[in-house]
């Protein structure tokens, strides 16, 4: 099979708009995914609400799309009812760190067998622009019309805390690391979560300096620094240019984990 | 052989459950319900079964609902804040068809309110807690024996209908022990599986779909957004929405006088008592007290759907009196089914009605 | 022979617990009813604690106590919250060792926190050996009924710690009902 077997495709055409960066994540997704060489009906793709969670229904395996914020307490739910699924959430910004916080928090430190991938366009996309918790310091939306003033939540900082056993972050211009991110995701037994920063460019992009789709894949381009890199300009004793999106495997550890098929 | 056994109710909750083939329990401690959970705990795992404390109810009833889909019969129970909490992923429960036995073991609102004490102030939130239109099912026990039995009977109903079922208990039948027996076979139950190349939300004459189990090939989408019978979002369509909303409430309305559970006593009586839950116990005492009064009882084992054909059992009532925990929840429905005067009997605070005041009810109308 | 019996003491004295054995002796080896309460409180251990049981050979319909014509009492704030209303027809067990008031009616005193202590060397028993009073002074269950309700009810291993403080309650309420 090919990463095209995947999809349901009397559900196309899709939702998104012209040059979000939603469809690379999908892509990446399920190149990772039929690497695994998983069955279809062994594989279930669950979703909360907002733009990332409709891709299950653009998949052709079993999917639920659940309510806001709570794809992970469906999703263990399914995983712990069944081990021998799997079973893969996508999520966004809004809908992992604002109304599903608290899930996902618990989701880490229960280290349950699911593979979360999190794309995070800095807003939320689907009604309109709004500011999320990961939408800058200073930027516009919609509830931030002078610039946001909300300090921000650093994903991966938070899920390494929570007890994650694997750990990574990516963007919509990585997609040879982020695919082989997913793909170790998914092999990883407990709690794998992969933040990809996406482009918006109809809500975020737009109102944020970034005119065309291409200026912001170029921004991830001339921002991502590797982990490795950051790491070695703390040790010294240099600063960290700001505005950098620090990217890699952050976290790769055998906690004992939940909903594993044994 | 029945087996006899001295058991508190919310225990006979989860044994029943257990008897009815429950393996998932999702949920979040509560008083006065958390004996159901604890005996959960201590026992699903002997049957290999799963049972997962979550972070809120809000997380309890998503699991449930995700477990359910895998195919195993799965329930929750909680009470007044965390029933709140429950209310949107009931919905979901509602939209997506998912089967699910949620228990309630009420307690004293509004907030906070009365956590130890008896109530019955969540009838009509179990019935309209969610947005949109839909129907639901809700037992109401009496005893411990029904703590069982009607706990059994939800999971064959949540099934049947595809939808959540509820069992509405009180704190006072829900925290005492009493004499139950347990029998050796319970009526069964059957979640009907989806039959191939027939579309997931396709529903034939009982207006009930096919359940298309997860893992088993289907390749189902589940969705809370208005789908059509290919699961898929159709969120515009006025036509494709009032046809799935109106079929949701007739799959359970339509069948009301099938699945109508209630007892009658002393039909040709003038003044009747109509209860469900705890203040049933005091009108029995009160007819077995005074067997010549000729007091009529309908006893509602299943509140909703609420069946009026019960009404037309007692064909000479002068007035229906109904004791409830509330302030009125059921009396309202029950007025909007009959030109015999209904008179609410409200009690808070958490006490049960006593005998001679419920006497001292029906006097008024001698 | 709707008996409606009250127990109540402070919470740690094991009250709920003896209520439920009681009622478990009266459904599960007398082949009666019974149905058991309590008073659910967010009080931690040490304050008033109350349960009660109803036996009766005819099923319970009305399930709280409205009467009680059996009062166990354990406790001084159990007796004043709980006992002191007791009518003249009803009977006590009392634990002598902790409560200083007595009722209007017949009252049956049994030191048996002193007792528990002094003769078996455990506190906690306390209640069993009050349950043996009971069961002595009133018959409410058989003896063999109470008996095995306590060895289903109590943990594994203090069975015959429970049964010797069983039996030490007959024997005290025997000495007392006899002077």
């Amino acid at each position: 099979m090919t990463y095209t077997d995947w999809l349901r495709e009397d559900r196309l055409p899709h939702i998104y708009c012209a040059g979000c960066g939603n469809g690379t994540i999908i892509n990446c997704t399920l190149n990772a995914v039929d690497h695994m060489g998983w069955k279809k009906e062994d594989t279930v793709f669950v979703s909360g609400i907002g733009c990332s969670s409709r891709a299950p229904g653009y998949i052709s395996t079993d999917s639920l799309h659940t309510t806001h914020g709570r794809a992970l307490a469906f999703a263990t739910g399914i995983k712990m009812a069944n081990p021998g699924l799997h079973v893969v959430i996508f999520t966004g910004d809004g809908d992992l760190a604002a109304i599903g916080g608290n899930h996902f928090i618990h989701a880490c430190r229960r280290n349950i067998d699911l593979t979360v991938i999190c794309m995070n366009n800095q807003i939320y996309g689907m009604t309109g622009g709004q500011g999320s918790p990961t939408t800058p310091v200073g930027a516009l939306s919609t509830t931030t019309p002078y610039g946001s003033r909300e300090p921000t939540f650093d994903l991966c900082q938070l899920a390494s805390a929570a007890g994650a056993n694997f750990v990574s972050r990516w963007t919509s211009y990585h997609v040879k690391e982020l695919t082989r991110a997913i793909h170790t995701g998914l092999q990883i037994p407990g709690f794998s979560f992969i933040e990809a920063a996406v482009q918006c460019p109809t809500n975020y992009g737009r109102r944020n300096k970034f005119r065309q789709v291409m200026d912001q894949v170029e921004y991830f381009k001339t921002h991502a620094i590797l982990q490795q890199k950051a790491e070695r300009l703390k040790a010294e004793g240099k600063s960290v240019p700001e505005n950098s999106i620090v990217i890699g495997d952050f976290i790769r550890r055998d906690r004992p984990a939940m909903g594993v098929k044994r | 052989m029945t087996k006899i056994d001295f058991m508190q109710g919310n225990t006979a909750c989860a044994e029943g459950a257990l008897a009815a083939g429950c393996r998932f329990f999702g949920g979040y401690p509560i008083t006065p319900s958390t004996e159901v959970a604890e005996h959960m705990a201590a026992k699903l795992p002997k049957l290999g079964g799963v049972f997962i404390q979550m972070e809120d109810e809000i997380a309890g009833i998503a699991a449930v609902i995700g477990a359910s889909w895998t195919g195993v019969r799965a329930m929750t129970a909680t009470s007044g804040p965390g029933f709140s909490l429950m209310m949107e992923n009931l919905g979901f429960a509602v939209m997506t068809e998912t089967p699910c036995v949620v228990v309630n073991i009420q307690r004293g609102g509004p907030s906070t309110g009365q956590p130890t004490m008896s109530a019955q102030g969540d009838m009509l939130q179990c019935r309209f807690g969610s947005h949109g239109d839909y129907s639901i099912i809700a037992l109401s026990p009496a005893s411990v024996q029904e703590m069982y039995e009607l706990t059994v009977k939800a999971f064959n109903l949540a099934d049947r209908f595809r939808i959540p079922v509820f069992l509405m208990a009180d704190e006072i039948i829900g925290h005492m022990r009493e004499r139950i027996e347990i029998p050796d076979t319970i009526p069964a139950g059957e979640r009907k599986l989806l039959e191939k190349d027939t579309l997931p939300y396709h529903a034939g004459k009982d207006l009930v779909p096919g359940f298309p189990q997860f893992g088993k090939g289907y390749g189902v989408h589940v969705t809370g957004l208005t789908h059509d019978e290919r699961g898929y979002p159709c969120t515009t369509s006025p036509s494709v929405h009032e046809e799935l909303v109106k079929r949701l409430v007739a799959k359970v309305e339509s069948a009301r006088h099938e699945i109508a559970d209630f007892r009658v006593t002393n039909p040709g009586a003038e003044i009747i008592f109509i209860t469900y839950g705890s203040p049933a116990r005091t009108v029995e005492q009160l007819i077995h007290d005074h067997p010549d009064a000729n007091i009529g009882h309908l006893r509602l084992r299943m509140v909703w759907p609420f069946c009026e054909n019960a009404l037309g059992e007692f064909p000479d009532a002068r007035v229906f009196l109904v004791p409830e925990q509330n302030l009125g929840q059921i009396a309202r429905e029950i007025e909007r089914h009959t030109s015999v005067p209904v008179v609410p009997l409200p009690k808070l605070g958490g006490a049960l009605h006593t005998p001679a005041e419920l006497k001292a009810a029906m006097e008024a109308w001698r | 022979m709707r008996h409606e019996v009250r127990f109540s003491g402070f919470g740690g004295q094991g009250i709920i617990l003896s209520a439920v054995i009681l009622g478990r002796a009266a459904v599960m080896y007398d082949g009666n009813y019974a149905v058991q309460t309590q008073v659910y409180g967010p009080e931690a251990r040490g304050g008033a604690s109350m349960s009660a049981v109803i036996i009766d050979d005819q099923p319970i319909l009305y399930p709280k106590v409205t009467n009680p014509d059996i009062f166990v009492i354990m406790s001084q704030e159990g007796f004043e919250k709980y006992g002191v209303q007791a009518g003249e027809h009803a009977v006590m067990i009392l634990d002598s060792s902790l409560v200083q008031s007595r009722p209007q009616c017949r009252c049956t005193e049994i030191p048996a926190t002193r007792e528990a202590k002094q003769t078996l060397g455990r506190d906690i028993v306390a209640n069993i050996i009050m349950l043996g009073a009971l069961v002595r002074t009133t018959g409410v269950v058989g003896e063999v009924a109470i008996e095995k309700a306590i060895l289903d009810s109590v943990p594994k291993g203090t069975e015959n710690l429970n049964l010797k403080a069983m039996k030490l309650g007959f024997e005290l309420a025997e000495k007392e009902n006899v002077t």
